[in-house]
């Protein structure tokens, strides 16, 4: 090779960021994103359950917590990560079996996606204060 | 692992395990944990709800009934392993200095089975007692 001395960097496949954002994209990265946030939410389950064996002073104050107006903001997006990552898994499963990869089901299944965990999540606390 | 030296051919090296030596153990897991995350998650779900506005006596009433307890040491063990997994899956994408990565996923390790363990001890705590 001619230019051998000088070692070129090798090509690399346009970035991510030039292509415009499309749904598909977006709840790709969400799925992960809402796996992260799981995965410290864990630890908050953790504490809450350490807290009621603990005694009972421990579990007031986590409980306190919780019920603060910051901490059910935590605890609604806690909701809607764990059933946006569900419902994302559940596409992945989809596509395991080898379906839905043409370009209106996945589109489809993106929308579906997002429009079930709201909903869902909706649901959830719409039954919590109902029934509490 | 020494490639250099060894008298297996790159193809007998690479077959079945990949570049990460365990083959497909984690897809398979990682799968196997989600699948059985499905109806611990709405499980989950329905036990805090359970729980909402409930005192302390009471919460613990039903932490700590079997029909409460078990499916959320199940709950506990399932997503232990799959968050290890997911988390080791993007440190591996992002984190590419050997140095780094390695820690990250050693504090992954950790993070994951203290937090598994800890809410399975406090399961187990409420429903034997003491």
């Amino acid at each position: 090779m001619a230019d051998s001395k000088a070692r070129r960097e090798p090509p690399l496949s346009p970035h991510l960021e030039i292509y415009k954002p499309a749904m598909t994209m977006i709840m790709s990265i969400v799925h992960r994103i809402t796996g992260v946030a799981l995965y410290f939410g864990t630890l908050l389950l953790s504490v809450w359950l350490v807290s009621a064996a603990t005694s009972d002073a421990a579990f007031a104050a986590v409980h306190g917590f919780m019920t603060s107006w910051f901490g059910k903001l935590i605890l609604f997006g806690f909701t809607w990560a764990l059933l946006h990552h569900a419902l994302g898994g559940i596409r992945h499963f989809i596509w395991d079996t080898g379906r839905g990869y043409g370009a209106e089901q996945r589109s489809f299944l993106a929308h579906a996606t997002l429009a079930g965990s709201v909903g869902l999540t909706v649901l959830v606390w719409v039954i919590a204060f109902v029934t509490r | 692992m020494d490639t250099s030296s060894s008298m297996k051919t790159p193809l007998k090296r690479v077959r079945g395990l990949g570049s990460a030596r365990s083959g497909t153990d984690h897809f398979w897991k990682q799968r196997l944990t989600a699948l059985a995350n499905v109806p611990l998650v709405i499980v989950m779900i329905a036990i805090v709800i359970a729980l909402v506005g409930k005192d302390a006596a009471a919460a613990k009433a039903v932490l700590s009934h079997p029909v409460v307890a078990i499916p959320m040491v199940l709950f506990f063990v399932s997503v232990m392993v799959h968050m290890r997994i997911g988390m080791q899956v993007i440190v591996e994408d992002y984190v590419h200095e050997e140095g780094p990565k390695v820690l990250l996923l050693a504090l992954n390790a950790f993070f994951s089975i203290a937090v598994g363990l800890a809410g399975i001890f406090a399961i187990l705590k409420l429903s034997f007692g003491a």
